[in-house]
């Protein structure tokens, strides 16, 4: 992502469609599968043409408006739990070598764990309502951030943290002034992971059990064999998905600094 | 530069653990007495505790034993008047130039504003006008340098601590920096402790040349150099004293076995 630190780059190979190559590719497709459907006498029941699924998005864009809110929120909420949690876990493990040496290994070994595997039981203790989804999102973006938190830290240059001792810096201002800002990269690299993975444990929680929500509307339209409807839900949440992402996106290029630029 | 320090080293060691029950003895019973305003190199092969010396004053590292003193203070912190400059520039990438430059003023609370034009000012005493605004990447690796060298000076250091600073340069730009650091100096008159392994660099720069040991580090030579100033680069290596006293440091490290005669 360019900042306005970071010089643009000019774009090599000036050609349309070497520039644009990856989007004359989705076009390309787009158009194969439009006209594949009718010609290979699919129903829509089977597949429906991505102009079907288009139409179905904006005709019922009020029904995955309200449900895309619902897991909007159910995504957000663990996310942030994540952060809120997993960041200050991340400083205990850099500050303390105690800590580290008994939590961190028990996180890695739980890090092998499939939360989704988890989903059945996490409704069993929560119940139906917004717990047992945020609970699941929270848990699958949870560790990412931790672990690129520590990463971050522990990677800084030691000369730096001299560097600015040698000023008679506090371990207060180093850590704003050197740490912070140097783990930032590798903690959006993190929080990026996370926010994709807390749509997702988001969603397999309103497979589970849910009464609204994308995955919830999901299964309510394969139930009813409307294949356009399910495929109107994937898109919208892959755009929820892909919208988070550059949302973080923006934040990371107004407090970060670009990585590549430093060498 | 009136508030330059003097520097008392008192039978000062240093020995780490390496592993357990695996210690390096980095110095040996280190004496040294350093004269305000004076400019003082340190020559030694790699791993003579040389940087360990310089980490000591600068109040990085603890010793293991003996007495180091910054104007009479005993150095157990970074002391206030000392200023480092690191063999590498260790700039933040994400300040521009001139916020790295008054990253020490805000450490230490005092009024960023005022001290920008000072600032400026010492940028544009190393060449360097017009770069405030740019990011450490857009420079080069001397322009880096240049630019840790004024963070270092806008701390007005009475003691300013040099651990091989053009070490990681090229030999054209090492060339440009040692002319520039007299310059600089014999404006400031602060006192200098300048680490290196180039004895050249070494006897072109200093009053004072001292060459340690290999480890663990003694001081093996103490010479005075009594050429007089500006000194002149080119043509140095003509010059009959600065011949004398390269050679003395030669010597020595061949007697060390350091270097080899072949």
């Amino acid at each position: 992502m360019p900042t306005a630190r970071k010089p643009k780059k000019k774009a090599v190979g000036g050609s349309f469609t070497e520039r644009y190559a990856s989007v004359l590719l989705a076009v390309a497709i787009l158009l194969v599968w439009q006209f594949a459907v009718p010609l290979l006498g699919l129903s829509e029941f089977v597949l429906p043409t991505p102009l079907a699924i288009g139409k179905r998005i904006v005709t019922d864009f009020n029904l995955l408006a309200a449900h895309s809110y619902i897991t909007l929120l159910e995504v957000l909420a663990g996310f942030l739990a994540g952060v809120l949690i997993g960041i200050p876990l991340a400083l205990a493990i850099f500050y303390s070598k105690a800590f580290e040496r008994a939590v961190y290994p028990l996180l890695v070994a739980l890090q092998t764990v499939p939360k989704i595997a988890l989903a059945p039981l996490l409704v069993l203790y929560l119940g139906y309502g917004w717990w047992p989804k945020i609970s699941l999102a929270f848990l699958i973006s949870f560790f990412p951030i931790v672990i690129s938190t520590v990463v971050g830290l522990q990677s800084l240059d030691k000369g730096l943290v001299n560097m600015v001792r040698s000023m008679g810096s506090t371990e207060w201002q180093t850590f704003f002034k050197v740490r912070l800002p140097a783990a930032l990269p590798s903690i959006f690299g993190g929080l990026k992971v996370a926010i994709s993975l807390a749509v997702i444990g988001a969603i397999i929680g309103e497979y589970i059990a849910a009464e609204r929500g994308l995955g919830y509307l999901q299964l309510q339209a394969n139930s009813q064999f409307d294949t356009t409807l399910n495929f109107a839900t994937v898109v919208t949440i892959s755009l929820l998905g892909v919208l988070l992402y550059f949302v973080l996106a923006l934040i990371e290029s107004k407090v970060s600094y670009q990585r590549e630029s430093a060498k | 530069m009136s508030n330059a320090a003097n520097v008392r080293v008192e039978g000062v060691s240093k020995t780490y653990e390496v592993r357990a029950g695996d210690d390096v003895q980095a110095l040996d019973r280190v004496d040294l007495d350093i004269a305000p305003g004076s400019f003082v190199a340190i020559v030694g092969p790699s791993g003579c505790g040389k940087s360990t010396l310089l980490s000591l004053l600068a109040g990085l590292t603890a010793l293991s034993s003996g007495r180091l003193r910054i104007d009479g203070d005993e150095v157990v912190k970074p002391h206030p008047k000392a200023g480092v400059v690191f063999q590498s520039d260790l700039l933040l990438p994400w300040r521009s130039i001139i916020d790295n430059v008054l990253l020490p003023i805000e450490i230490k609370g005092l009024d960023r504003a005022a001290s920008a034009s000072r600032a400026r000012e010492l940028l544009a005493q190393v060449g360097l006008q017009g770069f405030d605004n740019k990011f450490p990447f857009e420079l080069s690796g001397g322009m880096r340098q240049r630019v840790a060298i004024c963070r270092a000076l806008i701390q007005e250091p009475g003691l300013l601590l040099m651990d091989e600073p053009f070490g990681a340069l090229d030999a054209l730009t090492r060339e440009q920096m040692i002319m520039d650091l007299q310059t600089m100096w014999l404006r400031l008159r602060n006192t200098v402790l300048f680490i290196t392994h180039g004895i050249d660099e070494a006897v072109f720069l200093a009053d004072r040349v001292i060459v340690m040991s290999p480890r663990p580090g003694r001081v093996d030579l103490d010479l005075a150099i009594d050429i007089p100033r500006p000194r002149r680069w080119s043509g140095i290596h003509e010059n009959p004293a600065f011949q004398h006293h390269v050679r003395q440091v030669r010597e020595m490290f061949e007697a060390k076995g350091v270097l080899v005669a072949h």
